[in-house]
């Protein structure tokens, strides 16, 4: 059994932890409430792109000639898959969901023969992922500079999307995020931005007929590329407010962790600080009854 | 009759404006100058850097944008754009400064006509506020 001083550093040591990981806690709920926040108010732009982006597609009479960015190359041979993950680790299996739900796609992909590139944004993904498709990881992004998720990194991110789909270096592009649900729920989302799927609903279908200017084949080549930095700016504000959120309920968790440990460690002090003294009081009893 | 009609000017971050009572609104599209009334046809357009113009009851609003898309619909105008700025907060140093990026920009003689076109529109807009 363990010494009665050796307990007493155990029990400190862990009590210095669950400081920490309250710390963790308090300031992930902080800094989530402001996370949730912009990708609330980030919402409505995407939500309109998209619109429009619907009603543009419809609208067009040519299917053939449209933009490749919304049609595809006409192959699926070469997936690029851009996996956003964060910078920091302790958020519970905020990085392992995603990588998880990557992995699961990446296997399916070459069970059928296709070929597979990877671009991570945010190191802790790229420092789980290349170690079995390191040789697939063409780019690494990490924003570790930037506080919040802004507008800008997202186009930075979108560029190179873009250059190498004109390069012709890949035909379809997915990219893995987590949705933010609530504090405790997280979900893992594989979206396909490149060519553009849409779900279009019957019933949201406008009857309207929209007038452009310029032309509708203009329109979309400008706006596609627009599109694509919207949704990847959407990933990264819905993936920072689920950031946080894991972190919070990973801290909160290791919390109350801590604090069973505490306990239980306290009671097995106290019960050989007993054991010592009924045995000290033993010996000094059998010590006079001897004399 | 009354004459409203919605406006809403969305940026990536977060909702920028929302008015129920807009009268007019003039935008810089790309083929130039479009004022937008109710009951306006259904249109979407580009925007080129200029000045957005909203006219309501309370009187009149001007806006800086450098890009955009706008989308008018059932009596709904919607703007989004990256770059939004009110004339009235813009600070003189910052309209400065922006102001001389863009003249370098234009300075150099490796970007496209349709880039420069849209760069020197910029410059102009700039200095009729400034």
């Amino acid at each position: 059994m363990a010494s009665l001083d050796d307990l007493k550093k155990r029990i400190a040591s862990v009590k210095s932890t669950q400081k920490i990981t309250k710390a963790m806690k308090m300031v992930a709920a902080a800094k989530l409430k402001r996370a949730q926040d912009s990708a609330e108010k980030g919402r409505p732009y995407s939500e309109k792109m998209n619109n429009i982006i619907l009603n543009l597609s419809e609208g067009i009479s040519d299917k053939e000639n449209a933009p490749k960015l919304l049609s595809g190359t006409g192959k699926d041979q070469i997936h690029l898959c851009v996996v956003m993950t964060s910078d920091r680790g302790l958020c519970g299996g905020f990085n392992s969901n995603i990588i998880k739900k990557a992995k699961n796609y990446f296997s399916r992909l070459s069970n059928e023969g296709k070929e597979l590139r990877i671009i991570t944004v945010g190191s802790k993904g790229n420092d789980q992922l290349k170690r079995v498709f390191g040789d697939k990881i063409i780019e690494n992004i990490s924003f570790k500079n930037s506080k919040n998720a802004n507008f800008f990194d997202a186009e930075k991110v979108s560029k190179i999307i873009i250059e190498k789909f004109q390069k012709g270096e890949f035909d379809i592009c997915t990219i893995f995020f987590n949705q933010f649900k609530n504090v405790i729920t997280q979900i893992p989302q594989a979206q396909q931005i490149i060519p553009l799927k849409t779900d279009i609903d019957d019933k949201e279908k406008s009857e309207d007929n929209y007038e452009f200017e310029p032309d509708e084949d203009e329109i979309l080549t400008n706006l596609l590329p627009k599109n694509i930095s919207t949704q990847i700016f959407k990933a990264m504000l819905e993936n920072s407010a689920s950031e946080q959120g894991a972190r919070m309920s990973a801290m909160d968790n290791a919390t109350r962790n801590a604090g069973e440990m505490v306990d239980k460690l306290t009671i097995e002090y106290n019960r050989s600080r007993q054991a010592a003294i009924t045995k000290e009081l033993i010996e000094i009893i059998s010590g006079a009854e001897s004399l | 009759m009354s004459e409203e009609f919605k406006l809403e000017v969305v940026n990536p971050e977060k909702s920028f404006l929302s008015k129920e009572d807009v009268t007019e609104v003039v935008v810089p599209a790309f083929e130039g100058e479009m004022g937008i009334l109710k009951d306006h046809i259904s249109i979407i357009s580009f925007l080129k850097p200029g000045m957005i113009k909203i006219y309501s009851k309370l009187g009149e609003e001007k806006y800086y944008v450098e890009d955009g898309i706008i989308e008018f619909k059932n009596n709904n105008l919607s703007i989004l754009t990256s770059s939004i700025f009110n004339i009235k907060d813009m600070e003189k140093s910052k309209l400065e400064e922006m102001l001389r990026v863009a003249e370098e920009d234009t300075a150099k003689d490796n970007i496209s006509d349709q880039a420069k076109y849209l760069i020197d529109q910029k410059i102009e807009v700039l200095r009729t506020i400034n």
